[in-house]
């Protein structure tokens, strides 16, 4: 390649800390590279798995969200929210094969402007180092751009976003049966759901525009073909995916369009 | 005629003198702030972290210094002093002397350019001498107002300055100024001064060896913007420091110096700086060399336990160092003190003192010129009846130049002056400040947007690094774009008015400008476009200075690349804009208070001074609470006579309705607007208020231990008040010994139930003066008996009574197998001591109301493990919940003393007025909005919301917004599982689409 490889870096910055934090690098004069582009937002909380995973098919290179300190949130319990998100997403990453170093979550003070451009130094380095994402250019990896895709709209699905968002009150507050959700047991419900929801919206993804079989789809999507199958049932139950035909014994299922958000 | 002023004059612009003013320009009246120093903030701008929470104090101050700022009934006259104050309460008459800045203030727009090119090195007094600034400067870089400073003492007169500047501020003609100001009410919040340690020079060094710094330096190297960036360094050769010693009461705690008080926040803030300096360096240790640790404050002792357990913070009791020795070669410092009867010595690598405080600098002129009286050490006087009012009508008193006191309670301290300035001024609310008229906002409706370019030079801050015409040329190519223009400062008063002209010449519905931040400037700019008669939200901001062209100086072309994109992506934005209505909605001038306590009473008969209307709820058949079990003061008050004509006012106000033997049963609605479902004896009552005030106090612990309730010579400190106060002292006992910290402080309690220690000895003194033969020995773990009760203290002991400390592992032991026996261990005999008392007065913890728990669900508001309510913020929104319109006060928010419930209980009203004085309240915009086509009422965003919010409507099962509540944060946005509820102008929508203009050319 001729030219040097410039990221393109996307920064999600709370109003009250993080971006005052890069205001205050300004205000001080310390340099960082000139990749990054940032994106206000009133709180770290409000940026959003899907918002993200977005910004990766778009073609970012790398991905900063910028909160406060836990216990500074200008909106209590914001940041809490931000980090659980930013884990569920960089599981995701990892699941598909995508580089999760590319997503970042850093807290970061009004008063922390040199560790701000510092910060952004080492993470347009880290950016740099690991290259150019694999869906960008002229030639993107069509089968991690696939995956991104399914795992955004794994992300704006009931199930992950309602139990992402309920896992903070369920462990730190108690259920409904005023118990404390021991943590390692969310992480299982939650490392499931991800793990199955990927799974299914890649299913849907493939059977967009052409009818599969059971064994097709497994084999495309590396799964064990029974698991594939328990996934076209749940699927046929919620009524995204029917059953287009039977050819040679064989049913072959397509995505039910309406069911497609 | 009433010659009442609705005015009043803040002394002092620290966090104190900012929430007064603030409270009171919120509530009608417009505010003058003096200030010596040429920037508002004080003490606390200079902190780098606060206790218990470790907030970071910038993070937390900066957006009530600009509040401050820009608030339109606030004036800020800073660089002055106050000259002379005549007249009377309602009517005073004030001559302010404002020192020469040398900068026109209306010019200045805080661009920076005169402290680059100035070539004048200062010591920067900010950063306590451990950099430099200039000698036109400004003094950090949030200061407010953000007008840069020539520093005459300094200044050689080389005229660079006037050069530079482009906005033609540099005016080296000016004089001092004389402003004659009419007001009808003052408070005075002037701070302290640091106790000045070079006094101290002989005995710690401090000045001769670099490596012992005050608490104040450390705080500097410890925080990010300062010196060290945020290391801890040896000043004699810049090696991190691993082994730290601080040593408590310098300048405080001592008569030999004149300065006997404790300054009350100095442990705290040491063990805050123990745990901090750990933070930054894993491997450092210190040590806190201490008489008493004074962590009496709210989840204070946690901290406390907390840097021990995990910070590695040694704490040595019972040490009052007396010197500092340096070693020679290595700089390191030697320290003897005393450690299981043993002296010991030991060597650190760095030395802090723990500075105390002093009165402000003039105070003793200050206090001639408003007529006040100050104490012995030049604070000001209050009685713990009136704790914020000055013995002058009219003139008020908070913060610590009231007594030594750490950020919460200057703060609420601050709201309860603004309440009695109210009180004063109440008649003339609304007559002199201004509401800001608009035209007619234009429908914009589905129009194409037609947007407006600005793009700033900021002098060269930046057109020196980015080729600004190139950014102007390039944002003429940008689809919508209909008129774009580079500007030497957008923000200055002439572009406001071009800004006007081109919004109507070219009929713009959207405006865009690339200049500075716009958590600064952001409400300028939107001023402005409202001028036109835009909506303030069709506006919006690209930051290329402080994100651009100041962070990447050495490359200009990327830098112009990159100013280039921020253009594209805020108009990518602002294309998507929509005009958001600011919905008024109206407000009862009426405030429920729950509890009919001391808090609750004084709340009431505030609010009723104000000209609200209050219903306390009491559960109890008669009023005043845990004051009814209270006699004496600490000087000797006379409670019961005060309470009984307290109780008389509450009952003769006819603002003021009672309900005793009643409870609440259920609270609806929200801020403004609340109705309340009461239980009087059965009976169901509703009434209608705009705001809650929870005042429903504690209790005195029934002790467990030590034979209470086995023995009658066992007593709790308030049986013994009782006993004193009835003259039954039995005129044949010889002996009393109280024990403390009885049901706190301990696995159960882990808190301080502060009152105890000074509760202890204010009767021991009291029996002492009852009968001068009695013996009282004191067994204490830590006597906390902080600011000037601390003189009490000292009394104590000069008169006899013996202080004998225990720890955990030596506790008391009370036996009566051979009548009443103490066993208690000695640390300085090194043996047991047996006491045989004729009473055994028990220090008994103050506990919550158990009926916190049932309140805390029906108001939705949260409680602290030990069943205290709990804050919207434990520094600086002290009596507010995150819920807006509902304040706690007294010892429903913690222990404390009678004259803090007063000092609560008013800054609750204070608080409470901001929204009761205004005939409606403004939803702002930017709020969250359910699609309830989508929504399925799974109650998420309930559960996320911070601020009680959104609920679902039991009836139309889906959320609803309550809008005024929403602060606009997004976080149900980011949570809800069917993605229905959305932030405006901050949707989906639009950040996808800046975010995605940021990574593609084409839109």
């Amino acid at each position: 390649m001729a030219t040097k490889f410039e990221p393109k870096i996307l920064g999600f910055l709370c109003n009250w800390c993080s971006y005052a934090g890069a205001d205050l690098a300004g205000v001080s004069r310390y340099q960082y590279p000139a990749n990054l582009r940032i994106v206000r937002v009133m709180c770290s909380g409000r940026v959003e798995p899907s918002l993200i995973l977005e910004m990766f098919i778009q073609g970012a290179d790398g991905i900063l969200v910028g909160g406060c300190h836990f216990g500074d949130c200008h909106y209590q319990t914001g940041n809490y929210f931000a980090e659980k998100r930013v884990k569920l997403t960089k599981k995701l990453l990892k699941r598909i094969g995508f580089e999760e170093e590319r997503l970042r979550l850093e807290w970061i003070s009004a008063s922390e402007g040199e560790r701000f451009a510092e910060t952004i130094r080492e993470f347009t380095k880290q950016i740099k180092e690991i290259g150019p994402s694999p869906v960008s250019g002229t030639t993107p990896n069509v089968d991690i751009l696939k995956a991104l895709f399914a795992a955004k709209n794994a992300v704006k699905d009931f199930r992950l976003k309602l139990l992402v968002s309920r896992e903070l009150d369920l462990v730190m507050e108690g259920n409904v049966y005023n118990e404390k959700v021991p943590q390692e047991e969310i992480d299982t419900v939650l490392d499931a759901a991800i793990n199955y929801e990927l799974d299914r919206c890649s299913i849907i993804f493939e059977v967009r525009d052409e009818a599969l079989s059971v064994d097709e789809l497994a084999q495309r999507l590396e799964l064990p073909p029974n698991r594939v199958l328990q996934h076209i049932v749940t699927l046929r139950d919620r009524g995204l995916v029917m059953l287009d035909r039977i050819d040679n014994d064989t049913p072959l299922y397509l995505a039910v369009e309406e069911g497609i958000k | 005629m009433d010659e009442t002023i609705g005015a009043a004059l803040v002394i002092g612009g620290g966090i104190a003198g900012m929430q007064s003013a603030l409270d009171l320009a919120d509530s009608g009246f417009y505010v003058y702030i003096v200030d010596y120093s040429p920037s508002i903030g004080g003490a606390m701008a200079q902190l780098d972290k606060t206790f218990p929470t470790n907030d970071c104090a910038m993070c937390i101050m900066a957006p009530k210094l600009v509040e401050t700022g820009r608030h339109q009934n606030i004036k800020l006259i800073t660089n002055a002093n106050v000259e002379n104050v005549e007249g009377e309460a309602g009517n005073f008459k004030v001559t302010i002397n404002k020192r020469p800045r040398y900068v026109d203030e209306s010019k200045c727009t805080g661009c920076g350019l005169c402290t680059q090119r100035c070539p004048v090195e200062v010591k920067d007094e900010y950063n306590r001498g451990f950099k430099i600034r200039k000698a036109v400067y400004i003094k950090y870089p949030q200061a407010v107002p953000p007008i840069h400073c020539i520093d005459q003492d300094h200044c050689i007169g080389c005229g660079i300055c006037e050069t530079q500047c482009r906005a033609g501020a540099i005016k080296y003609s000016q004089t001092q100024e004389k402003i004659d100001l009419n007001v009808g009410s003052i408070i005075v919040s002037p701070g302290f001064e640091e106790f000045d340690l070079r006094t101290m020079r002989r005995e710690y060094g401090y000045g001769r060896f670099p490596n012992v710094v005050s608490s104040l330096e450390l705080e500097r190297m410890l925080s990010a913007t300062g010196p060290y960036g945020g290391v801890v360094l040896r000043p004699s050769d810049g090696k991190v420091a691993q082994k730290i010693a601080f040593i408590q009461c310098v300048g405080s705690r001592d008569r030999s110096i004149g300065n006997p008080y404790c300054s009350s926040v100095c442990c705290m803030f040491a063990i805050k700086e123990a745990v901090i300096a750990q933070e930054h360096t894993p491997e450092l240790s210190s040590t806190i060399f201490f008489m008493d640790m004074r962590a009496f404050g709210k989840e204070f002792d946690d901290y406390y336990i907390r840097a021990a357990k995990e910070h590695k913070v040694r704490f040595v009791s019972n040490n009052r160092i007396s010197s500092v020795e340096e070693m020679p070669k290595t700089k390191n410092l030697k320290i003897v003190y005393i450690f299981g009867g043993e002296l010991k010595e030991e060597e650190f690598d760095l030395v802090v003192l723990s500075v105390g405080m002093e009165k402000p600098k003039g105070a003793h002129e200050l206090g001639e010129k408003l007529g006040i009286e100050l104490n012995d050490f030049d604070f000001c006087n209050t009685t713990i009846f009136s704790p914020i009012s000055t013995n002058k009508p009219g003139i008020y008193v908070c913060g610590v130049f009231q007594d030594p006191k750490d950020i919460p309670d200057s703060v609420a301290q601050a709201s309860g002056a603004a309440t009695k300035v109210s009180s004063i001024i109440a008649s003339q609310r609304n007559t002199l400040t201004t509401v800001k008229e608009y035209p007619p906002e234009k429908e914009v409706g589905e129009e194409e947007p037609r947007i407006g370019a600005f793009i700033c030079h900021c002098g060269i801050n930046i057109g020196g690094v980015v080729n600004v015409p190139k950014v102007v040329e390039y944002a003429k190519t940008l689809p919508n774009v209909i008129f774009a223009e580079e500007n030497l400062y957008t923000c200055s008063q002439d572009t406001q008015e071009h800004i006007k002209e081109k919004i109507k010449e070219h009929n713009l519905n959207r405006v865009m400008v690339a200049s500075c931040t716009p958590r600064t400037h952001g409400p300028l700019f939107q001023n402005t476009v409202a001028e036109s008669g835009l909506n303030p939200y069709l506006f919006e901001m690209a930051n290329i200075r402080d994100q651009c062209s100041w962070v990447h100086m050495e490359e200009p072309e990327r830098a112009t690349e990159k100013a280039k994109d921020l253009v594209r992506m805020a108009l990518a934005k602002a294309r998507l804009s929509t005009a958001l209505p600011k919905v008024p909605i109206d407000v009862k001038p009426s405030a429920l208070v729950i509890g009919g306590g001391i808090s609750g009473m004084n709340a009431a008969l505030e609010l009723a001074s104000q000209g609200f209307e209050a219903h306390i709820v009491e559960k109890e058949s008669e009023l005043g609470g845990l004051v009814n079990r209270l006699h004496y003061g600490l000087k000797g008050e006379d409670i019961p006579t005060w309470l009984n004509k307290t109780i008389e006012n509450v009952n003769s106000n006819d603002k003021i309705k009672i309900y005793k033997n009643t409870t609440v049963k259920d609270v609806n609605g929200y801020v403004g607007n609340f109705v309340t479902t009461l239980d009087q004896n059965g009976e169901e009552k509703e009434i209608e208020h705009g705001a809650i005030i929870v005042a429903s106090g504690g209790a005195e612990y029934q002790p467990k231990e030590f034979l209470y309730g086995k023995n009658d010579k066992v007593l709790t400190q308030l049986e013994f008040d009782n006993i004193l106060y009835n003259n039954e002292l039995d005129p044949n006992a010889k002996t009393v010994v109280m024990i403390q910290c009885v049901g706190c402080r301990d696995e159960i309690r882990t808190y301080c139930s502060r009152v105890c220690c000074v509760e202890a000895v204010k009767n021991a003194l009291k029996a002492k003066e009852k009968n001068p033969q009695i013996s009282v020995f004191v067994l204490f773990k830590d006597m906390r008996t902080y600011g000037f009760r601390e003189i009490y203290y000292e009394e104590a002991a000069r008169q006899g009574i013996q202080f004998i400390r225990f720890f955990d592992n030596t506790k008391p032991v009370v036996t009566d197998d051979n009548g009443l026996e103490v066993k208690v261990y000695d640390h300085f005999l090194n043996e047991d001591v047996v006491i045989k008392p004729d009473y055994l007065v028990l220090s008994a913890a103050t506990v919550p109301n158990p009926d916190n728990y049932d309140l805390a669900k029906i108001l939705k508001v949260p409680l602290t493990k030990d069943g205290f309510f709990l804050e919207a913020h434990m520094k600086l929104r002290p009596v507010e919940f995150a819920t807006d319109g509902i304040f706690v006060c007294g010892l429903a928010h913690s222990p404390k003393f009678f004259n803090e419930c007063i000092s609560q209980s008013s800054a609750a009203v204070s608080r409470a007025a901001t929204i009761l004085s205004k005939e409606k309240l403004f939803v702002e915009g930017m709020v969250s909005s359910v699609d309830e086509e989508l929504c399925i009422g799974c109650r998420t965003c309930e559960f996320v919301c911070p601020y009680g919010a959104v609920r679902k409507d039991e009836e139309e099962l889906v959320a609803k917004v309550m809008e005024v509540l929403c602060k606009g944060c997004g976080i149900c946005a980011g949570s809800c599982p069917e993605n229905a509820i959305t932030i405006r102008n901050y949707t989906e929508t639009q950040l996808t689409a800046q975010a995605m203009a940021a990574l593609r050319e084409a839109i």
